[in-house]
């Protein structure tokens, strides 16, 4: 348990002495102001913002829209990659289309989004949806079509049902590569969403950074810009508990 | 590390607490069967006939078909020509196999393991009893609760017999089960499957390329040879046999001749 702690904490080394470095030189003048903010400047339009409230709205508003898209995106992907998994059928019907899909970048669909959704919610919602889409859809195919087959035949001289036998060996089987599909998706949902904040949004942390930008407020936006890593880091973090908890029979996850 | 000796710790449940049987082995013939892949014969016209509750062992040169003649007897392939045929047809499905590797489903504790043999048979606690009953059989009692991965290789493949038996099977298909244990292992091993196989007399087929093996265990060993039978040996040595037992001895380098004879 100390162990433990003690490796998290060491994790934070790094970042505790960027910052106090960067503190340092914005204080003996190296690094100018109007160039990057010193932390203390940060920390003071953080605490400004939170006492407001905006802080609290923004963040929350940016939360919705990226779990909304990671619900819906990833159902959809979940779903599709369950399908072309399991069904040969559904494989050579859709897979094909997919794949040429997956190869268009999807913030390349940003002009064509705003004029179909305008600025509203579903533009976010869209972007991040289709954007987590893929590496869902990809890694749940790819975790279904390499459970062991040995263990596939096992089950059923052992007389499974096609129900039972998806339910007791090959979802259990796909979950280690669905987590790293879902992590993966994490990431894009974030970097989606600060990109489509940034370019058109009314609200969210995306919106709060670029009209802090019209004010020369570098602070806020720098404040912006840490609070999107915060809230990966954080996003990440709860998808490796969940990991842990559920892979818990996997020897990478036993003894930690 | 609890890996008991053979000889103590494998304690059958007696006598009293064995419900009754109400299915003992299951005879049954192949006649005539031919397999086929392709345009390649594994099979080739084999009839062989195994009458209720008889351990036979199939030996031969890998790529022989043994394993494959097994394969059909457990359902998992279709003969191209030819037919199997199960003494009583109504109980041809209650045939489990045991495969070379341990094929443990590593998301499962061990107890929920040997009650995928219970499929279809029991659940709940009654599946529960069972499963935790044949791992006692199987010296694996303390270990219900672990994960797969924490076991020994010959603990694993203990499991894998406890769930192909906790079913009770009345015919039970061994596809080199020891094959990949070390040789202390595997001559423990031996022991009990002896023993389990003498309490419950389900009708046992090892399929093996040890051939000292298929003399310590069977009461029948049929050499097949490019897919056919070649010869058929009646093992007639009292149990409990001897290891390195002179009779022994001399069935085995009979059938070893057999094997790489000219």
């Amino acid at each position: 348990m100390l162990r433990q702690l003690r490796g998290a904490a060491i994790g934070w080394l790094l970042p505790l002495a960027i910052i106090f470095v960067w503190e340092a030189l914005s204080r003996f003048g190296v690094i100018r102001a109007h160039v990057l903010p010193a932390p203390s400047a940060v920390a003071t339009a953080f605490w400004k913002l939170l006492v407001s409230g905006e802080l609290l709205e923004n963040i929350g508003v940016s939360t919705a829209r990226a779990l909304g898209g990671l619900v819906i995106g990833g159902a959809i992907g979940f779903a599709l990659g369950l399908a072309n998994g399991l069904s040969i059928r559904s494989r050579e019907l859709t897979d094909t289309t997919l794949q040429m899909i997956r190869n268009v970048p999807h913030l390349a669909l940003i002009p064509l989004v705003i004029l179909w959704f305008g600025i509203d919610e579903e533009a976010k919602l869209f972007l991040v949806a289709l954007g987590v889409f893929f590496p869902i859809y990809v890694n749940t195919l790819l975790g279904i079509q390499t459970v062991d087959p040995q263990l596939v035949e096992m089950a059923k001289t052992y007389g499974m049902s096609r129900l039972e036998l998806f339910r007791r060996v090959i979802l259990p089987g796909a979950l280690p590569s669905i987590f790293v599909g879902l992590r993966y998706a994490l990431g894009i949902m974030w970097l989606t969403l600060i990109v489509a904040e940034t370019i058109a949004a009314q609200s969210g942390i995306g919106h709060m950074a670029m009209e802090a930008r019209e004010f020369l407020m570098l602070d806020v936006v720098v404040l912006s810009i840490l609070i999107y890593a915060l809230l990966g880091k954080l996003a990440d973090s709860i998808a490796r508990l969940f990991e842990r908890l559920s892979l818990q029979w996997h020897p990478a996850y036993q003894g930690r | 590390m609890t890996e008991l000796t053979f000889g103590q710790g494998f304690a059958l449940r007696d006598a009293a607490a064995v419900p009754v049987r109400t299915a003992p082995g299951l005879g049954f013939s192949f006649v005539g069967v031919e397999k086929r892949f392709g345009d390649q014969r594994v099979l080739n016209g084999i009839d062989l006939q195994v009458p209720a509750g008889q351990f036979i062992a199939i030996v031969g040169k890998s790529g022989c078909g043994k394993s494959t003649l097994l394969r059909l007897l457990a359902g998992l392939d279709q003969p191209t020509s030819g037919i199997l045929r199960h003494d009583d047809v109504a109980a041809a499905t209650s045939t489990r196999m045991m495969f070379q590797e341990p094929r443990l489903l590593p998301w499962a504790r061990v107890a929920d393991n040997v009650a995928v043999g219970l499929n279809g048979i029991a659940s709940g606690v009654a599946a529960r009893e069972r499963s935790l009953r044949l791992l006692a059989d199987v010296g694996l009692a303390d270990r219900a609760g672990e994960w797969p991965s924490v076991l020994s290789g010959g603990q694993k493949q203990r499991v894998a017999l406890a769930r192909a038996l906790v079913g009770q099977p009345r015919i039970l298909a061994l596809d080199e089960p020891l094959g990949a244990l070390d040789a202390l292992t595997r001559i423990e091993m031996q022991g009990l499957l002896e023993r389990i196989w003498l309490s419950q007399r389900f009708t046992a087929v090892l399929v093996t390329h040890d051939v000292g093996e298929a003399v310590a265990l069977a009461d029948r060993v049929v050499v097949i040879k490019d897919g056919a039978i070649a010869t058929d040996h009646a093992i007639d040595i009292p149990r409990p046999r001897r290891r390195g037992a002179p009779e022994l001895a001399a069935f085995e380098g009979q059938i070893l001749e057999d094997l790489l004879g000219v």
